[in-house]
């Protein structure tokens, strides 16, 4: 079974943005970008399929500037045996474009399985995954915490609003993972020389027979609204006598 | 302009966040339909028409969308999109699973988490977990736009009269199919709805020690949260995270309780209107976003805490 791993670059999880001044985007110069977490898992689930011997080969995809080369090395580092770039540059894709393009690479490489993460915690939009089944007519099992393989079909355990669902899906499918699907090893150094060697294909979206474009127009990017600082208090009476007459809350 | 939204709802009950939408799509303009797609679901069909500003209920009864399974609902929801200038969603995980195909299927790009509603084609959402706000302008030819609730004050429940309209269909697109679920059971109210929220971190210590935080909050009358620390450690089940990538609340109280104050946790309370910190680090961040803040060990001060409600 092939397995194919979507991974996006975004800002490291730990760094707190700031808005620029023109209030045209957030400020990424010299900030550290790392592998999206919810990428790293679906990695990580990918490679113990693969160490379980339910899986034979993982593909890590990514799609952007020649920077996100860094985040399918760091893919190959934990277990993936080939990557793909698809190079875009100037303003990052909209989901429906990346979409696009992973579903032209699913048409070229006939994975069983696709993994996304659930969300990438730059843009927040939760759609990728979802798209792609649409456009390749797969099932799709969002926000995963347990992925069986069996048979020529995979339950996926999801979190919902109201605890836990699983759903059986036909292969090929799609599967975006959630937080406690599994924790990601960290690479380890001979892992991360070896997967220098690895290969790496470069396309274009042309190679691949898609155009990109988008139907939502970014018009400016603000800082939210700040908190008023507040107060420490003594004790528990004052914090009750402050939430019933001063905060009215309770 | 008439706009589509999809109802939220568990056959019995329409959900709440679904008047939090329609409230959104009243600031749109025009005239809204619901949509109701499940089994055995003219309950909730009776429910939406009631719904303040709603014109007309759509009802697709079929088995084919009993678990509201993506694969047969969006193909349902994109054939009827085609008419509809915009079709709106909440934030549900039911929602956000399915609203994107239909945005595929309609190959457009979808808005996600819309918080405020500037014009017919103009929104606001936050990206990078709430610490930017983009205000975006789509030109697709329909909008398929999911809603936070917390943007948005919910529609009445009641007042309306709206027609009811059963559609024949029965999408079924054969990939998936439903095998179980395990919902978790409490008499306390759900977080997205509750107007005072108690949230226990890691700090808790472990499962049996949210005991002390369910007394404070059946005085209160209060859903209990939790961070994503303490539900990774499982303490306590994954429907209580709240944070950037859990569920977002924006109580009247938030109440934080050995929560640390990650960035993640921030975004999904820091709109509360009234938010406590208790916690024994006075450098923990979370007293950045507190509006009171209790430097005390939570065993001590929780009890007591609950002592004087
Ligand atoms: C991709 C991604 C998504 C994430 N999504 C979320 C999310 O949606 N929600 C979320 O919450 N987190 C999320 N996180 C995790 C987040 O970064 C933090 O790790 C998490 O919020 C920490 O939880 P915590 O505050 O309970 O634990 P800690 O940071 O360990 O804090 C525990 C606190 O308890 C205090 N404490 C300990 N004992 C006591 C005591 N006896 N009395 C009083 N205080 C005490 C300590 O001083 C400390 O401040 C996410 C992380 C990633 C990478
Ligand atoms: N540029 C990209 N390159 C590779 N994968 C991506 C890209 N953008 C999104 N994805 C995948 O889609 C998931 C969800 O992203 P989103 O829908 O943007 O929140 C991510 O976790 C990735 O797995």
């Amino acid at each position: 079974m092939k397995i194919l791993v979507a991974v996006k670059r975004v800002i490291d999880y730990n760094v707190k943005v700031r808005v620029k001044a023109d209030n045209t985007d957030v400020d990424l110069t010299n900030v550290k970008m790392a592998i999206n977490p919810f990428c790293e898992i679906a990695v990580e689930e990918a490679v113990r399929l693969k160490e379980k011997g339910v899986a034979t080969e993982i593909v890590a995809v990514s799609i952007g500037p020649k920077e996100c080369q860094e985040q399918i090395r760091t893919a190959l580092a934990l277990g993936a045996d080939r990557g793909i770039q698809i190079q875009t540059d100037g303003a990052p894709l909209g989901s429906l474009s990346v979409a696009k393009l992973l579903k032209a690479v699913v048409d070229e490489e006939k994975p069983d399985l696709v993994l996304l993460g659930k969300q990438a915690i730059d843009s927040d939009n939760g759609q990728t995954g979802q798209m792609l089944a649409a456009l390749t007519g797969m099932g799709q099992g969002t926000y995963a915490s347990e992925v069986n393989v069996d048979n020529g079909k995979v339950n996926v355990t999801r979190e919902v609003d109201g605890g836990l669902q699983t759903l059986s899906l036909s292969l090929p499918a799609v599967v975006t993972t959630d937080l406690r699907l599994n924790e990601p090893r960290y690479a380890s150094l001979p892992n991360i020389m070896k997967a220098k060697r690895k290969p790496l294909d470069v396309k274009t979206p042309e190679d691949l027979g898609v155009t990109v474009s988008s139907t939502v127009e970014t018009l400016k990017v603000e800082p939210p609204a700040e908190r008023q600082a507040g107060i420490k208090v003594a004790s528990v009476d004052e914090l009750v006598e402050k939430l019933k007459n001063e905060a009215k809350v309770i | 302009m008439t706009i589509l939204v999809v109802a939220d709802h568990d056959n019995v009950t329409l959900g709440a966040g679904t008047l939090n939408t329609v409230s959104a799509a009243a600031d749109i303009g025009g005239d809204i339909h619901l949509l109701v797609a499940g089994a055995n679901c003219g309950a909730v069909a009776e429910q939406a028409a009631n719904v303040a500003g709603v014109v007309k209920v759509l009802v697709a009864d079929n088995a084919a969308f009993e678990h509201h399974l993506a694969e047969n609902v969006s193909l349902l929801v994109a054939e009827l999109g085609k008419n509809y200038s915009h079709v709106l969603s909440s934030t549900s995980t039911d929602a956000r699973n399915m609203m994107p195909r239909v945005a595929a299927l309609l190959d457009v790009d979808q808005v996600s988490d819309v918080i405020k509603v500037e014009s017919a084609d103009t929104f606001a959402r936050p990206i990078y977990a709430g610490n930017a706000i983009a205000t975006v302008k789509s030109s697709a030819a329909v909008k398929v736009i999911t809603v936070r609730g917390t943007g948005f004050d919910p529609a009445a429940a009641e007042g309306g009269s709206a027609t009811i309209e059963a559609i024949a269909a029965d999408n079924n697109a054969g990939v998936s199919s439903f095998v179980s679920e395990e919902l978790a059971q409490s008499d306390r109210p759900e977080l997205a709805a509750a107007e005072i929220i108690v949230s226990g971190g890691r700090g808790m210590g472990n499962g049996e020690n949210f005991e002390l935080l369910y007394k404070v909050a059946d005085k209160l009358g209060a859903a209990v949260g939790a961070s994503r620390a303490a539900v990774d450690a499982g303490y306590v089940p994954n429907d209580m995270q709240v944070g950037q990538t859990g569920k977002i609340v924006a109580p009247n109280l938030y109440v934080a309780v050995g929560i640390s104050g990650a960035i993640q946790h921030l975004a999904g309370m820091k709109d509360s209107k009234v938010i406590v910190a208790i916690n024994k680090d006075e450098e923990a961040p979370i007293f950045q976003v507190a509006d009171y803040g209790l430097v005390a060990d939570l065993f001590e001060a929780v009890p007591e805490l609950e002592g004087k409600l």
